[in-house]
């Protein structure tokens, strides 16, 4: 076990943990954080994405030495961040959730999409999105929420 | 327990191996991770950390890219967009954003998987590496490192710092383009990287095509190319280099796809050259001529 530090959703974090813990075991398991979800473990699904210094990550292919003195933002973020809360309302609105496992992966993937690409049309969504798999909804609705949520985004910072 | 260290200096890093020199070395994590999970394993050496081996900067000609530098990082880099645009757009198609912002070059070199989305590309821009030890520098040619699938000339202790591009003399015809079974997230069936360049009259005058999981190591065929030369970019140019190809390729046959299947999609990727959408013109590179 080591001693390790960290920025969790804006918050500093101080843990006792194996170097080799997997982000996903240490938020869900350790620190009670359950919003992110694994899907196949190996970075094919992106239900664990997480942000860690503004990057997207798979958490399942994440050590905890690996995030020592970084910022990991994580669903849970919603609570603080304007963007994630924006995106989450937006998948709300436009019925982007069905069983809701791939949701906060999702989030987390257009969050880091938005970022980058502010106003991304239609097919930059799909790219941006593609590393995210969602066996229920067909994706339109999710290409959907994030078209509204950059829409908005991009009205409320024209104001 | 299994150790995991994430030194910040090339210094340290050396330190770290000589101290646990079974150690295996890791940067975006998203090959070895998978398998240091399945298989079990001693500590790992994390390498994300180490400035100097991140980062794509111009030099005496060279385009240089640190081997720790991330795939998103290449995607975005302005000169590489404008000048090596077959690079860009063969890994635009590896894996997904996520895994784009994890993955590092010098990573997927080193795996040196037949299907790596960034090795045909790296082999017609004929890439060298920087290779380095705690005593010992060396620069070899990327189709003279990789010696089989999964196999490269890595020495024990050795590492890969860099991956060193010249820039072409003159403006070229750049495309790169996989087949998976799905647009994305896929893996590759079959792979195509090419730059042409034509002389004055509109002949071909360079032809560096390369193919990717059509063999244990990225296929470059000399007699495919040797059809191109002299002649202009045609449909018969291109169906001849096509049966050169067919002809020297080792196809997987497997669950994926047939061979057959993968024997013809190397032939009719050539193809795509011809439509005057999908090439793209390297520009020539004007700016610091002069070694710095």
């Amino acid at each position: 076990m080591s001693s390790l530090s960290f920025t969790l959703n804006g918050k500093p974090v101080s843990v006792d943990v194996a170097d080799d813990r997997r982000l996903i075991d240490l938020l869900r398991q350790d620190l009670g954080l359950i919003g992110s979800k694994e899907g196949c473990g190996i970075g094919n699904c992106g239900a664990c994405t997480v942000l860690v210094d503004g990057a997207p990550r798979a958490a399942c292919l994440t050590l905890a030495a690996q995030i020592a003195g970084r910022h990991v933002v994580t669903i849970e973020g919603a609570a603080t961040s304007p963007l994630l809360r924006l995106l989450t309302e937006s998948f709300a609105t436009h019925g982007a959730v069905q069983c809701g496992y791939c949701t906060p992966g999702m989030i987390m993937a257009a969050a880091a999409l938005l970022v980058r690409t502010p106003s991304p049309s239609r097919h930059e969504i799909r790219d941006g999105m593609s590393g995210n798999l969602c066996r229920c909804t067909g994706y339109h609705r999710i290409v959907d929420a994030i078209e509204a949520a950059a829409g908005r985004l991009f009205a409320e910072t024209a104001k | 327990m299994t150790r995991v260290i994430m030194p910040e200096t090339l210094e340290s890093l050396w330190d770290a191996m000589t101290a646990a020199p079974e150690a295996r070395l890791f940067c975006g994590g998203t090959d070895l991770l998978v398998r240091h999970r399945r298989e079990g394993g001693g500590s790992l050496i994390g390498i994300d950390r180490i400035a100097a081996l991140r980062g794509i900067r111009y030099q005496d000609g060279d385009v240089v890219i640190g081997a720790a530098t991330r795939f998103s990082d290449i995607l975005e880099d302005p000169l590489i967009r404008a000048h090596l645009p077959v690079l860009a757009r063969g890994v635009a198609a590896l894996a997904s954003p996520t895994i784009r912002a994890m993955a590092s070059i010098g990573g997927n070199i080193v795996t040196a998987s037949p299907a790596a989305d960034s090795l045909p590309a790296l082999t017609v821009l004929s890439a060298r590496l920087d290779l380095a030890s705690p005593n010992a520098h060396r620069t070899v040619a990327l189709r003279e490192f990789i010696t089989g699938s999964h196999a490269t000339g890595l020495r024990p202790g050795e590492i890969v710092t860099a991956v060193r591009i010249a820039l072409a003399p003159r403006p070229a015809l750049h495309h790169a383009e996989k087949v998976g079974q799905r647009r994305m997230l896929s893996g590759t069936l079959v792979s195509l990287a090419a730059v042409i360049a034509m002389d004055d009259d509109g002949r071909i005058e360079q032809a560096s095509l390369a193919f990717g999981n059509l063999g244990p190591t990225v296929l470059v065929s000399v007699e495919a190319e040797a059809e191109l030369i002299g002649r202009r970019l045609d449909r018969d140019a291109l169906a001849a280099a096509g049966v050169a190809v067919r002809r020297a390729a080792r196809p997987q046959d497997d669950v994926r796809a047939s061979a057959a299947y993968r024997l013809r999609l190397a032939g009719n990727l050539l193809f795509r050259l011809l439509d005057p959408k999908i090439p793209i013109v390297a520009e020539k590179y004007k700016g610091r001529e002069t070694a710095e």
